[in-house]
């Protein structure tokens, strides 16, 4: 069941952006992780981990060791992230060819995986991929992510753009993978999927409340007792 | 040391005939062969099957073989970066395997290793899975993917000696030294080819025995697709 929104006076601004998201995404990250960053708002989340943290960041490509995007005079035709964005190179990185690549990932051996999601269901399965007659790009290297990493993080829009929840109880895009999402941050709030199945409320974005999100989850939503607010600073 | 030495691009296409399988190498447009792409243009072939990551873009890359309806199919990963071949799959006129990117670098890395088929977690779940073996492993279920072998396969590295040895720069390595082994014939083209005995044994990626031809290709451009920069020092 998908119920539409009708809040006249809500404030758009309660929303968080993009670059919010991948803010509250980046205080997962520990240290000493070897990470893989999605497209898209993934990508952001490199801007904000912490200085003092330690990661290094493992692009499908042939990279390990991201660096900061070059300056103009730096740019590299020769060196490209998963997005085919121009990058640098940090200390200490690596450079290999494809089948080590997810050699690599699908080995385990990247701890952490942060990605884009069209939906998520509320047993944590995840479509990214293909919207049917519409979008067809492919999957590159999601659905060996997904089935590979022990820790899955999603980045996505609580609700698509006609106001129609995208946390549902299946999805009904063609699936990149099956129970493997463990936490997800939309621009309205923290969930992690519970073992049975159901999105655990752990946080809402400042000034949601934990009424909104319940309106524009289609999925079970399990919520304890008093949900915080994110701390995004 | 035997010497691979061919000319130029065009001596090195001269035999591909129409309805062959061919491998490129190369993520996005970075290491793609640039020039053999344009001598294969020059050819009167059609009814190709090519194996590449992507499908470059509209005016560049594979996406010049797609506008002059040199290719009956592509196996790829991800093709989003191409809109005439988004449309042209959309409409039926072209046929295409989308495979995760992972089993692609694994299945091609298979072909030239002499193992016909391997199992991978990547797809459960999935309508890649469809009419595949599935078996499960230690409680966690794989799918069966066959190896991939071509008649040729055509390279892009940075050096190279004589006797075909290969050393790639960059993010450019990516998908060209497992294609280079998987391809009945497997054409090179390098930025510089020096005389064999002049590459440090110790830094060589793709061992001479799986290149057949080997040509010091010219006027590389390198066409970045996401030029990205940042502004500070």
């Amino acid at each position: 069941m998908v119920r539409k929104m009708n809040f006249p006076l809500l404030k758009q601004t309660q929303m968080l952006t993009k670059d919010q998201i991948a803010k509250r995404i980046a205080k997962e990250i520990k240290n000493g992780q070897y990470i893989n960053l999605g497209i898209g708002i993934p990508t952001l989340v490199a801007n904000y981990i912490p200085d003092h943290l330690e990661v290094v960041l493992q692009s499908e490509n042939g990279l390990l060791g991201i660096g900061p995007f070059p300056t103009e005079e730096a740019v590299d035709a020769d060196l490209i992230n998963a997005g085919k964005q121009t990058v640098t190179m940090a200390k200490g990185s690596v450079l290999f060819n494809s089948a080590e690549s997810f050699a690599m990932i699908r080995g385990g051996h990247v701890h952490l995986t942060i990605l884009g999601a069209m939906e998520v269901s509320e047993n944590g399965d995840i479509a990214n991929w293909k919207i049917p007659g519409k979008m067809v790009k492919g999957m590159g290297g999601a659905m060996d992510l997904v089935a590979s990493a022990d820790n899955i993080i999603v980045a996505m829009q609580h609700c698509s753009r006609s106001g129609e929840s995208k946390l549902l109880e299946s999805c009904t895009l063609p699936i990149t993978g099956v129970h493997c999402v463990k936490k997800i941050v939309t621009d309205l709030a923290v969930l992690e999927i519970a073992e049975g199945g159901g999105f655990v409320l752990l946080e809402r974005a400042p000034g949601v409340s934990v009424e909104e999100i319940k309106e524009k989850t289609a999925g079970k939503l399990i919520v304890h007792d008093k949900v915080a607010e994110m701390v995004l600073s | 040391m035997i010497n691979k030495t061919v000319k130029d691009a065009r001596e090195a296409v001269a035999d591909i005939p129409s309805g062959c399988m061919l491998m490129m190498g190369g993520f996005g447009l970075s290491g793609i062969p640039e020039n053999c792409i344009s001598a294969l243009l020059e050819r009167d072939i059609n009814d190709l099957t090519i194996v590449s990551n992507n499908a470059g873009v509209d005016d560049f890359g594979i996406g010049l073989l797609l506008k002059k309806r040199m290719v009956k199919k592509m196996i790829s990963s991800y093709v989003g970066e191409n809109g005439e071949f988004e449309r042209q799959l959309l409409q039926g006129e072209l046929a295409v395997d989308l495979i995760p990117q992972g089993t692609l670098a694994e299945r091609v890395r298979a072909g030239g290793a002499g193992i016909p088929a391997f199992f991978t977690p990547a797809g459960i779940g999935t309508e890649v899975a469809e009419g595949k073996e599935v078996r499960e492993f230690e409680g966690k279920k794989y799918l069966l993917e066959r190896w991939l072998r071509a008649d040729y396969s055509i390279v892009k590295a940075w050096k190279g000696d004589t006797a075909g040895n290969l050393i790639y720069k960059g993010t450019t390595r990516n998908f060209n030294p497992i294609m280079a082994t998987a391809g009945k014939i497997c054409i090179a083209e390098v930025e510089e080819l020096v005389e064999a005995g002049s590459l440090d044994p110790n830094q060589i990626h793709t061992p001479g025995i799986y290149v057949q031809r080997i040509f010091q290709g010219k006027n590389y451009e390198k066409r970045i697709e996401q030029r990205t920069v940042s502004k500070k020092p």
